[in-house]
């Protein structure tokens, strides 16, 4: 199991790398997906099986299918993978590089130093998970509902059909062909 | 040792089953439907025509496997591939028989799901990569369709998941011991089905394909083999809707007197038929029509099952 663990580690580094790597879009969000089946397979291996699925279910399910969604209907074409090869130039990776270095290597030595091996597994039910969640962390439940609930007022507020505001002419035009209309009904 | 070769006799003896069954599935199909136009159907190669599916594989492997030269070619090679795979995927936790199954995994119900949401991206690449006015239709509108009908099958379910106490399907099977779940759970049956049929995009809900208005949808460029995988993915995909059908709501394999593989294959070919009925009975709805069915309609509905089911067992504890 441990051979897998590292296995499936060892895919999720490689297809995050890709996903920033590639100058097409969809061809980056379908390496991204790789990357989540990746971090699934790891949460399913290290015993959080109802995690691993919702990953699967909500972010690779529905979440990137929504993102591939809206770059199709974009059709981004060849310009766009132009643009983003001129972007992504060596000396952009630089400053980031060095970063990132410097919080990995303490990661390193963290993880050195701790003396326990990166895998090791502790099996969670869904029900405990549950209880978990409805017991201690009740508070923060409630806060990403509420959170939800906003943003699903303003996704209605954004998407309600507005009101037909028209200019005085357009309006006394369109008085004048309501009376028409009305005449030749009568 | 032993073990491991029990369960890959077991893999193999089921992909082999239903791959066969999803070819002859095409025969089955077509003679129901003539039987139900009042005409007859295929019945010139062989016993009742049995042979055409046969005629029609050859067939399939003989034409010109033709890549359009706008097409993104990786992309577009690929796209087939998953909706077969991620249908396939999913019999492994369907369990055909008390001891017929791969995995008897503490979360089935949930890896079924998992795998029912990655069957979406077969449509929504294929759609794209076709670089086609009409299968980008084709493909926007499965990509929303199964998105939202979704959400409605995961709910579905989730009143079956508190009666029974349990993700594993041999448990919720064996829940049914008494009652099958259709008995208790009425709503939730309905609205499963009705988010099945929307999931593998049969008649009446088949707007990514709609041949009267967008050629062929999302597959309007694939040809040969390519295009044999989604025609069998969607075979595919009735059987394992009707075997999930069977499994939740009627007591899978639970039945008198016949084995058990007998039950849950007789149970199962009835809503594959129900399936091939609804074809030739219902009218193709718009596609606005069925955006607001899902989201104004079975969504309430789906919450109200959930908060009756849960104020059932609540007051029975």
């Amino acid at each position: 199991m441990e051979i897998a663990f590292y296995i499936a580690g060892t895919v999720a580094v490689a297809a995050t790398w890709m996903v920033i790597t590639r100058h097409n879009p969809v061809h980056a969000l379908l390496y991204l997906n790789v990357s989540l089946l990746a971090h699934a397979m790891l949460f399913y291996l290290l015993g959080a099986s109802f995690a691993a699925l919702l990953e699967i279910i909500i972010y690779a399910g529905a979440i990137m299918v929504l993102f591939i969604f809206v770059v199709m209907l974009l059709n981004l074409g060849k310009e766009t993978a132009e643009q983003e090869r001129k972007w992504l130039k060596p000396k952009v990776w630089v400053g980031p590089t060095v970063l990132a270095a410097i919080l990995f290597a303490e990661f390193l030595a963290l993880v050195l130093s701790s003396g326990q091996g990166a895998y090791s597994p502790a099996v969670v039910s869904p029900r405990e998970l549950a209880t978990a969640l409805y017991r201690e962390y009740l508070i923060g439940v409630e806060l990403a509902a509420m959170l939800l609930m906003a943003a699903v007022v303003g996704a209605a507020h954004i998407g309600r059909h507005k009101k037909l505001v028209l200019h005085r002419f357009l309006q006394e035009e369109k008085e004048k062909e309501e009376e028409k209309h009305e005449e030749a009904v009568l | 040792m032993n073990e491991i070769l029990k369960y890959t006799l077991m893999i193999v003896i089921i992909l082999f089953t239903l791959t066969t069954i999803a070819a002859w599935l095409i025969w089955l199909e077509r003679r129901m439907l003539a039987l139900w136009q009042d005409r007859y159907g295929p019945n010139r190669a062989g016993p009742f025509g049995l042979f055409i599916v046969v005629a029609d594989t050859i067939k399939l492997f003989f034409k010109e496997d033709w890549i359009p030269p706008f097409a993104e070619k990786a992309v577009f090679v690929f796209a087939p591939a998953i909706v077969a795979a991620a249908v396939l995927l999913s019999f492994v936790v369907v369990p055909f028989a008390p001891d017929i199954l791969v995995a008897d995994l503490d979360i089935g119900l949930l890896f079924f799901l998992a795998m029912s949401s990655l069957g979406v991206y077969s449509i929504v690449l294929g759609g794209w990569a076709s670089n086609n006015k009409y299968s980008l239709l084709g493909a926007l509108r499965g990509a929303s369709q199964m998105i939202s009908y979704e959400v409605f099958m995961g709910l579905s379910l989730m009143g079956v998941v508190m009666l029974s106490g349990s993700f594993r399907l041999t448990d919720i099977v064996m829940a049914q011991k008494d009652f099958w779940f259709v008995v208790t759970q009425p709503v939730a049956f309905v609205l499963f089905l009705t988010a099945g049929i929307a999931e593998t995009h049969r008649l009446p809900f088949d707007i990514p394909e709609a041949e009267s208005e967008l050629v062929a949808g999302f597959h309007s460029e694939y040809s040969g083999m390519k295009f044999g995988m989604f025609f069998i993915g969607e075979y595919l995909g009735i059987i394992l809707i009707s075997a999930m059908v069977v499994t939740i709501f009627f007591g899978g394999w639970l039945g008198p007197v016949l084995p058990p593989v007998v039950w849950f294959t007789l149970k199962t070919f009835v809503f594959i038929i129900f399936f091939i009925l609804l074809r030739a009975s219902l009218p193709r709805p718009r596609y606005d029509q069925l955006m607001e069915y899902g989201w104004k309609i079975i969504l309430p509905i789906a919450l109200l099952n959930l908060l009756v089911t849960g104020g059932f067992t609540l007051l029975k504890n």
